[in-house]
């Protein structure tokens, strides 16, 4: 059997790396855009002003844009380096789409890159403003395939087990791509993307106007960024992706944990707002409830129900039984027995053979599991519910709080200019939710697909190399302590330059070339 | 088109070299010119401009790397799979290395601090150093064979140790590769930069001309004397993926075997041998543009070398030799790798397009005036 330990150090080294991935991700898809705006504007009004600020944005960008990349490599490697049964066993598909990021979307954000960095002077202005709008083009099709990857391990569509490579393998590659998990995480993903960046680019022109330096600079970039922003926060909460959680058993058990829906109840069904979640006894103590909101966005109907955790748990005990028969005839067939009732017998079961591996956690004999084992089995294949139900709630509190500000913040910039302090607080004061609301929604999707790499097909506790608890703990103590000393180096260049403002592009019309009487 | 399997196999196997060749060939350069940063860069702006000789393109460069790895995932999965879980902490320390290079590049000359500007150049010398050395050291260890092997459900288990990798054979091969990015990194930076720069990388691509094709020579002899590996049962090109059901013969000298029946295939390593020596010359004369094209073709002869020694073994293993990888029992479907195919058919020319482009807007030498005059906008 597989170590536990090892399991486990390799998940947190995977949840620590891609959590970490995902601080730089966001703010990359979303300032990519910003700056392009911002050079639009440039190039139709032929204010210097823009260029200035898609400069000195464009500078921040660059800081985050290298530690994205970093740590973006690490994801690629670590596939094949932690979880090499998972490679083995969906590489088949899921490499696919990963492949195709790199030549499609990766090149040209990399490529070109370099071109809106140095190519200022070597290029028209036109030219310039194409370059720019490759790289946000290049790193949003670039999230596009990996949340096609990651939408197939949610609701893995459009893939068949075959016996004889033992492992899945692509039958439709047009249900992969056009796989509704994957679209639905797409918008919600790039959206929030949108709305970081917005967010990053507000609290600091904010902390400009707070300070009262660099005015029409600060006041611009305000503007922008609170349109934008707004546009943005919208779109994540009103295409949240909670609709995406009709389809596939596993999305139906995320969404039921997230909801604490226990029971499936006549529709539409209650939101409960909050309360204290019990997975014991299967029931929220506490719990303060809207009736009809769930029903409503969870299936956009009113007759549909949203199922609960005891009917899955139901239908799971029985899959889990249907599973040993299809694990059965697959050793049948493997071991070279390929007459024609066993594979009859196995393909009116493999849709189950997952379930049957979720038994290989308590036993190697899988066909001759006790009924205690198929009970531990069933359970296990629901996700946990308090800590799903908790990281949704901040995750939700955190766009409506956003969303309040990006209002006002509109509203200010286009009435009264954007002056009142308070305001200026609050849009400094906010900046680090995005952030957050992104960490706890990658949380949601990926804690919640538990305890599947591939939901139905295969367990997380399989999936991992065949590796010793000193490799982990090795590797993972080199991230962290590398990935530390990263961080503090960005954030220090990051302030850095922020404090600088403008003026660190030495184009002596900003604040402390003026103040300090540098000309020009 | 009607490809059946078989073909669409071998041309994945193309792909895959195609890939990795076209990243010695521009990854190479990069990660050459990085570890030759501290030696020939004798004051901070020396260092700048050798450094700014790559800093817009290398981004993309790197890409090629990244696009190798996703192609041999969707297309070998399995191969993906044992070399990544393998290789462990080769890899590891692969990445750690080119973790340097993305900050590196960007952070350095974002402050003044001359302590903070060595720190980085050191950084950057790493990522250069440390990954050329590695990648050969894999190859090594690819011809030498990797002690791994299947259970019954597919599960992998790799049973040397990281120690085992730095084998006397391997290490040869990774200092060929490590001298002939050198060698690359040096003829390119001699086409982007002028006077005493330009002048030092003429010494340094003859010596590390010499020292590759030296090598590559003596791992040439040492290989008729290693074992190699060869199908003995009957080869199913067109059967589904499963390196369970052949049968494989381990025996010294085998990698030569191809070369036996296909004699042609001698041009192969002759190509390194002629081209590496074009490479010294043209560079002595002061013709590094045609420099860099034998440069790239001595690459592209001694990856290909490795190769066609191989054909059609992966990664061949040592301790269950039948569980050995090849390209007829260890590609994706053939569905996904028709899929691949047409995909990489109209997508890489577009690639290869596009970065033309980039690289010719940004021709011309980088020069000392030049980062005086970009004082902070260059790296």
């Amino acid at each position: 059997m597989i170590s536990e330990a090892v399991v486990d150090l390799s998940r947190w080294q995977f949840a620590v790396t891609s959590l970490y991935h995902f601080l730089f991700v966001p703010l990359t898809l979303g300032l990519s855009f910003l700056l392009a705006i911002m050079e639009s504007t440039y190039v139709m009004t032929g204010k210097e002003i823009y260029k200035d600020m898609t400069q000195f944005w464009g500078k921040l960008f660059g800081i985050n844009f290298a530690l994205g990349v970093t740590t973006g490599l690490t994801m690629e490697f670590q596939f094949g380096m932690n979880w090499s049964y998972f490679s083995h066993y969906v590489g088949d598909v899921f490499g696919a789409p990963l492949a195709i990021e790199g030549l499609m979307a990766f090149f040209l954000e990399s490529t070109f890159v370099g071109l809106f960095f140095f190519g200022w002077d070597k290029l028209g202005k036109g030219q310039h403003l194409t370059v720019t709008w490759l790289v946000a083009l290049g790193s949003n099709l670039s999230a596009l395939w990996i949340l096609v990857a990651n939408g197939w391990m949610q609701n893995p569509v459009g893939a068949d087990f075959n016996y004889e490579t033992m492992r899945m393998e692509l039958s439709s590659f047009g249900s992969l791509l056009f796989n509704p998990s994957a679209q639905v995480k797409f918008v919600h993903t790039v959206a929030a993307g949108y709305t970081t960046a917005s967010a990053f680019v507000l609290g600091i022109s904010a902390y400009y106007m707070l300070k009262g330096r660099d005015a029409a600079f600060a006041q611009r970039s305000y503007t922008i960024a609170a349109g934008f922003g707004l546009a943005a926060v919208l779109s994540v909460i009103i295409l949240g992706d909670e609709s995406g959680y009709t389809d596939g058993e596993v999305q139906k058990a995320k969404l039921a944990a997230i909801e604490a829906e226990w029971h499936t109840e006549l529709p539409p069904a209650a939101f409960t707002v909050i309360g204290i979640p019990d997975q014991e006894t299967m029931e929220t103590r506490y719990a303060v409830k809207i009736p009809w909101v769930l029903g409503l966005i969870g299936t956009r109907s009113i007759d549909e129900p949203i199922t609960g955790l005891s009917e899955i748990l139901e239908k799971n005990r029985l899959r889990v039984r249907e599973g040993i028969k299809a694990y059965a005839a697959l050793q049948t067939i493997r071991a070279g027995n390929r007459n024609a009732i066993t594979l009859a017998e196995f393909d009116r079961y493999k849709q189950d053979l997952g379930y049957g591996l979720l038994l290989k956690r308590y036993t190697d004999k899988v066909v001759d599991a006790t009924e205690a084992q198929i009970e531990s089995a069933a359970q296990y294949s629901l996700p946990r519910v308090v800590p799903l139900f908790w990281t949704f709630r901040i995750m939700v509190v955190c766009g409506f709080i956003m969303l309040v500000i990006f209002v006002m913040a509109v509203i200010a910039s286009s009435i009264r200019k954007c002056r009142q302090t308070w305001l200026l607080r609050a849009s400094l004061l906010m900046m680090p939710l995005p952030w957050i609301a992104c960490e706890m929604g990658w949380f949601v999707a990926e804690f919640g697909r538990q305890p599947w790499t591939i939901a139905e097909i295969l367990p997380t506790f399989l999936s991992a190399s065949s590796l010793t608890e000193l490799d982990l703990y090795l590797s993972l103590a080199g991230y962290i302590g590398l990935y530390t000393v990263f961080l503090v180096i960005e954030m220090f260049l990051m302030l850095k330059f922020i404090k600088l403002g403008p003026s660190s592009l030495h184009k002596g019309r900003y604040h402390f070339e003026i103040a300090s009487g540098v000309t020009p | 088109m009607m490809f059946d399997y078989e073909t669409m196999r071998l041309i994945w196997w193309g792909f895959l070299g195609a890939l990795l060749i076209g990243f010695a060939i521009t990854g190479g350069f990069d990660l050459g010119v990085a570890i030759l940063l501290p030696f020939l860069g004798k004051n901070d702006t020396e260092r700048r401009v050798i450094i700014n000789s790559i800093g817009a393109t290398w981004e993309g460069n790197q890409v090629w790397f990244v696009t190798a790895g996703a192609s041999l995932f969707a297309a070998w999965p399995v191969a993906y799979s044992v070399a990544f879980s393998g290789f462990y902490f080769a890899l590891l320390l692969t990445l750690f290395a080119l973790f340097m290079r993305p900050i590196g590049f960007d952070y350095r000359s974002k402050l003044p601090s001359q302590k903070w500007r060595n720190n980085w150049d050191i950084a950057l010398f790493v990522g250069g150093f440390v990954p050329a050395l590695i990648f050969g050291v894999a190859f090594g260890n690819l011809l030498k064979g990797v002690p791994f092997y299947f259970d019954n459900d597919m599960r992998i288990f790799y049973t040397g140790s990281f120690w085992a990798l730095l084998n006397p054979f391997a290490l040869a091969a990774g200092l060929v590769s490590l001298s002939m990015i050198v060698m690359h990194g040096a003829v390119f930076l001699q086409i982007k930069t002028t006077g005493d720069i330009n002048r030092r990388c003429k010494k340094v691509v003859t010596i590390f001309a010499i020292i590759t094709l030296a090598i590559f020579a003596l791992a040439g002899i040492w290989i008729a004397n290693i074992d190699g590996y060869q199908i003995s049962s009957d080869v199913l090109p067109n059967a589904p993926s499963n390196p369970l059901a052949k049968i494989v013969n381990k025996e010294t000298g085998l990698w030569l075997d191809n070369y036996a029946h296909y004699p042609l295939l001698w041009a192969v390593p002759g190509l390194a041998f002629c081209a590496g020596a074009l490479t010294m010359a043209l560079s002595t004369i002061g013709r590094p543009g045609l420099a860099f094209i034998t440069s790239s073709l001595t690459l592209a002869a001694v990856i290909l070398t490795a190769g066609v020694s191989m054909f059609p073994f992966l990664i061949p293993s040592s301790s269950a030799i039948n569980s050995s990888l090849t390209i007829w029992d260890a590609s994706s479907s053939f569905g996904t790798l028709k899929i691949m195919f047409w995909v990489t058919v109209i997508l890489l020319p577009v690639v290869i397009t596009y970065t033309t482009w980039v690289f010719r807007v940004l021709r011309g030498k980088i020069t000392v005036e030049h980062i005086h005059q970009n004082d902070h906008t260059a790296y």
